[in-house]
């Protein structure tokens, strides 16, 4: 499968990027590269195969109903790049 | 019910909506974090740094959302899974610190299921559920404190959500909204969601479609989001359904797409459309290995359920003879038929009922009043409609005693020994009285021998009122009829 | 008196104890290195003033006998690891000055044990690269570069090479693909991947969930087990961690071999293997025959698939792990008009390119249409490949191979920055073990004509790190390779 101009744009829209027009080809010829190489995993049949997801065969381990965090809104704003009247502002979001 | 079919000049239509409900799961801890799931703090107080999305944070489960989520499912007669997934849906949102929701996707902890609905006609009808899954909500921006600029507090983020997914099985307006009811109903009877429509802790999304009445096609919907009433659901299903029909039947097509129903216009409006469509990129979330229920642990909460509102509603109509209207109305609210059971207990049932349907909950009404705060106590009811079957009072000297047991609280039988309000039943006095009335009205004596015999429900009601009331009506009536046909 | 920087963790332990010198006097003398050799870039942040605090104490501590069991061991760590109140980069301009409010699990147990963080090493770009080449400070030198300078593999470089040039007693590492082995391997030194689970993610900067886990990088095989007993441990607070008892990992060190059965996996041996490696490899393997263990090959049949799975499964777990760094929490921020512009602005200004190309790629594998075809298809194959594993280890006990077929190239290689896809093919040996989630261990084997270290690589059964300790120290005994 390789991927057009098209897709290159919206990839790096889902992913939030910019790729300048510039680069857009150079990007879609590099990924078809590297999806080139990836495809050779097509040479195995894996019909038949369960996804692996959790390597360590553990079960989701459940934690008590306590609140044991949060009320640290300085340390949760400390690092903000903008944070006004202990909100985190953001450029207008239009509804 | 009668079909709800939409008629114009062209033709007839009907409308095929399905809805998905989040339902914010009461816990103390939110579902990824053990930060405070309380409402109404000072902005990003409840926070954690795993609510903040900061690196290296992991999510770890809240026990107590699982458990919520299971007694919903019973709740919702549905399947409980005993392995489900949580998977990540990516995008970007100024609201959801990691830019990715946590939510079950291919595998979610709960399954088909189906509740019954109470039309208004007094029939049934059940309403498949597709599935029910648990996630995490998102903070909330605040756009109206700076001209240019959004505020974001995250006090909401993380909260556990129950999304529940109907099948698309209304066709009509007002089964969407009687669902919505019984749903608030069970989730506030099994204490896993408080049901709270206008403060969003009850969310509703509305998709819509319509095809020709008679068809099983089925054509793309218009998904309305978060419509925060029960009334506006069903107003959004039918304004939306209007602009389908307006739309086919100008030669148009309805795309699949996501509007915003606006209860001021009573219409629904496009959302701003993207440059490229939503792309969750939905994956297995590496962060939670998959939940395993064991049968042992399902069994556990099936143990802990509670009679629900349609197994109480059926009892109250087979045990105890309660009209299913009647029945419906108590068991729509957990509180209200707490009330009358206890109230109802060793004294007709049915009396009881009729009291609470009637002056009870008018007196609540009036004095905008909780059932929680009634100045009237079950158990006092119960007292009440005991004195009225003993017959130690009349049903009308009892609208006097529980006007003022609504105002002091008192026992009704204090009341009605204080005040004298016991109903005579002493053949004697009440003889006394009769001759008294007989003898002042002889015009109306000699009208009713010559036959205008409707007359004595007029000497019954002479007799009660100079009795003050206190008369037994029935013992009155008896001793009138013997005394005139003399 | 010696060069005690020069000391490995248990000599230091020892002189501590027997106070020949102060924890105070140690970290100055690691300070001054680092001071003296800022050259090789291998720390990003340098924590001079706590370091000599933490020191301080660690001395009353001795003088109390209340010495806990890394007590004033100066270390690096490496700057993936969140650590309170001190700066923390991923090697990323994004993070441009946080500072977390927190610790991770693994760094606290180490400050639990009394350990002294001299500073943050770098790293390649959120651990995304194997040559530390991209870091947003810079590359890292390894301090075996003779003519020109040298890559000290990555991503954990700056951990490998502080290791290896002793501005640290020790260090933390992350391993991925061979973060952790391949670095170790090209600075001729120790560490260890252990078992996924085996030590907290908690506050360690995620790239690829699934696959991450943090250990130890040492001059020796020894230290490996004193640092990792340390680090390693449940932690409720990482779901994906395992409840399994740590044993004492030294105890491990002198036990015998006999019988042991060591599998050499044949598809690692392709005809086009450089013979220096090759040859090191069966000296390796002639070493632990010459102890009683019995050598055999095995088979690892989808092998040859483990890198473009590798290259599926993390940039598609790293795209999403990393939507967080979007200008608004935390760290950089570009200005733009509308929400949307400023993601974008932050994030295109805040990454450098091997982080976003990665980014692209993982989008692009999850996306609507693609990810059965890619996601999917690597996460079956990951099965596969797991299961090669365990099927191997049905007929052996542990697996040897070399770390990397290669020993460190030129800073700014061509060939490696034409074709992303030879950076990755470095990655061969080493990304199967993540893929399966396996423990493995790296240490330097000999020199090559060159005179730069290679690496062998041991990998154990799932939570059987002990036995990769008694079988490493063998092959060290043997090999009596010369660190500088």
């Amino acid at each position: 499968m390789a991927i057009d101009n098209q897709t290159v744009r919206k990839i790096a829209f889902l992913s939030r990027l910019k790729v300048e027009d510039d680069k857009i080809e150079p990007t879609k010829e590099e990924f078809n590269k590297i999806l080139h190489w990836i495809e050779e995993l097509n040479e195995v049949n894996t019909d038949k195969v369960e996804p692996l997801i959790s390597v360590n065969n553990v079960t989701l381990k459940m934690r008590k109903d306590e609140v044991t965090s949060g009320n640290c809104k300085d340390e949760v704003l400390k690092n903000a790049p903008a944070a006004e009247y202990d909100y985190f502002a953001v450029p207008k979001v239009v509804e | 019910m009668a079909e709800y079919i939409i008629e114009t000049n062209k033709g007839k239509w009907e409308i095929v909506v399905g809805l998905e409900i989040h339902c914010q799961i009461i816990s103390k801890s939110k579902i990824f974090s053990s930060a405070s799931t309380e409402f109404g703090d000072d902005p990003n107080v409840n926070v954690s740094f795993v609510d903040a999305g900061m690196p290296g944070m992991l999510p770890t489960l809240n026990k107590e959302c699982v458990h919520q989520a299971v007694k919903t499912g019973l709740g919702l007669n549905a399947k409980i899974n005993k392995y489900s997934e949580f998977s990540r849906k990516n995008y970007f949102y100024a609201d959801m610190p990691t830019d990715y929701q946590i939510t079950q996707f291919r595998y979610p902890i709960v399954g088909e299921g189906e509740i019954t609905i109470d039309l208004s006609d007094g029939t049934t009808k059940k309403i498949g559920i597709e599935r029910m899954h648990i996630e995490q909500d998102a903070g909330k921006s605040i756009h109206d404190l700076n001209p240019t600029k959004s505020y974001i507090d995250l006090n909401r983020a993380g909260v556990g959500l129950m999304e529940i997914v109907t099948k698309p099985d209304f066709r009509a307006p007002e089964e969407a909204g009687a669902f919505l009811r019984k749903l608030r109903s069970i989730l506030r009877y099994l204490g896993t969601c408080d049901g709270n429509m206008d403060e969003g802790s009850m969310r509703c999304d509305v998709n819509v479609s319509v095809r020709p009445y008679g068809s099983n096609e089925l054509r793309p919907r218009g998904e309305m989001k978060n419509v925060n009433s029960v009334k506006f659901v069903m107003q959004a299903i039918e304004s939306e359904a209007k602009r389908h029909i307006e739309v086919y039947e100008n030669g148009g097509q309805i795309e699949q797409e996501t509007r915003q129903f606006d209860p001021t216009t009573g219409q629904s409006k496009l959302m701003r459309k993207k440059e490229f469509a939503h792309d969750y990129r939905y994956f297995p979330e590496p962060d939670l290995p998959p939940l395993v229920l064991s049968d042992e642990y399902i069994n556990t909460v099936k143990a802990e359920m509670i009679e629900l509102p349609d197994a109480k509603k059926q009892r109250f109509v087979e045990t105890l003879g309660l009209t299913p209207y009647d029945a419906m109305v108590l068991c729509e609210n957990k509180e209200y038929a707490a009330f009358f059971e206890q109230a109802a207990q060793g004294h007709d049932a049915k009396k009881v009922a009729n009291w609470m349907m009637g002056d009870f909950f008018a007196m609540l009404n009036k004095k905008r009043l909780d059932i929680s705060q009634s100045p009237v106590s079950a158990e006092n009811l119960g007292n009440l409609v005991e004195l009225i079957s003993k017959d130690v009072i009349s049903g009308k000297i009892a609208k006097d005693v529980f006007e003022i047991m609504s105002e002091t609280g008192e026992d009704p039988e204090k009341i009605v020994e204080e005040k004298g309000l016991k109903q005579v039943t002493d053949t004697g006095a009440i003889e006394a009285i009769i001759n008294e009335v007989i003898a002042s009205n002889p015009d109306n004596v000699a009208a009713y021998k010559n036959g205008k015999t409707n007359l004595a429900g007029w000497f019954v009601g002479q007799v009660i009122k100079m009795s003050k009331g206190k008369a037994n009506p029935s013992i009155v009536n008896k001793l009138i009829r013997e005394k005139l046909d003399q | 008196m010696s060069d005690i920087t020069k000391l490995t963790v248990s000599e230091i332990l020892k002189a501590l104890k027997t106070k020949e010198f102060t924890s105070y006097e140690l970290t100055e003398a690691y300070l001054r290195n680092m001071e003296n050799n800022r050259n090789y870039n291998a720390y990003i942040t340098e924590n001079a003033e706590i370091a000599l605090q933490q020191a301080k104490e660690s001395d009353i501590r001795y003088a109390k006998g209340e010495n806990r069991a890394l007590e004033g061991i100066p270390l690096g760590i490496k700057d993936l690891f969140c650590t309170k109140n001190i700066r923390t980069t991923a090697a990323s301009h994004i993070l441009d000055n946080f500072i977390p409010p927190y610790e991770s699990t693994v760094t606290q147990n180490l400050l639990d044990d009394g350990a002294v963080f001299l500073g943050k090493l770098n790293l390649d770009e959120f651990a995304m690269g194997g040559s530390n080449e991209t870091s947003y400070f810079g590359p890292v030198i390894n301090p075996w570069s003779k003519d020109k300078p040298l890559v000290p593999g990555g991503s954990s470089g700056g951990s490998a090479a502080a290791v290896a040039a002793h501005l640290c007693a020790a260090a933390t590492g992350t391993d991925t693909g061979g973060s952790i082995r391949e670095p170790a391997a090209f600075c001729g030194i120790t560490g260890i991947k252990p078992t996924y689970g085996r030590c907290s993610r908690y506050g360690i900067v995620a790239f690829a969930s699934s696959l991450d886990q943090a250990g130890p990088i040492a001059q020796d095989v020894r230290d490996c087990a004193i640092l990792l007993k340390s680090m390693a441990g449940f932690d409720e607070k990482d779901s994906t961690s395992c409840e399994v008892a740590v044993p004492d990992y030294e105890s491990f060190l002198d036990g015998d071999i006999k019988g042991l059965k060591i599998g050499l996996p044949k598809e690692y041996r392709p005809d086009g293997l450089n013979s220096e490696i090759a040859a090191y490899w069966d000296k390796a393997a002639e070493y632990l025959k010459a102890r009683g263990a019995e050598v055999k090959w095995i088979s690892l049949p989808h092998t040859k698939y483990a890198l473009a799975t590798y290259y599926v499964l993390a940039p598609a777990e790293a795209s999403s792990n990393l939507a967080r760094y979007d200008g608004i929490r935390y760290g950089f921020r570009a200005d733009g008009q509308h929400l949307d512009d400023l993601y974008i602005n932050t994030r295109t200004q805040g990454f450098g390119s091997e982080v976003k190309r990665r980014i692209m790629i993982g989008t692009y594998v999850l996306s609507a249409g693609y990810y059965d075809a890619y996601f999917l298809k690597a996460q079956k194959m990951r099965r596969l490949i797991h299961d090669d594993f365990m099927n191997a280890f049905k007929e052996c006990d542990v697996i040897l191979t070399p770390t990397s077929p290669i020993t460190a190239f030129p800073i700014g290689d061509e060939s490696m920055l034409e074709n992303p896809i030879n950076m990755y093919l470095n990655d061969v040996f080493t990304v199967s073990v993540n893929l399966a989630g396996l423990p493995a261990l790296s240490l330097p084997i000999g020199l090559s004509a060159g005179g730069l270290p290679y690496g062998m690589q041991l990998i154990g059964k799932p939570f059987d790190e002990g036995t990769l300790f008694n079988v490493a120290a063998k092959i060290e005994a043997d090999a009596k390779f010369e660190r500088i």
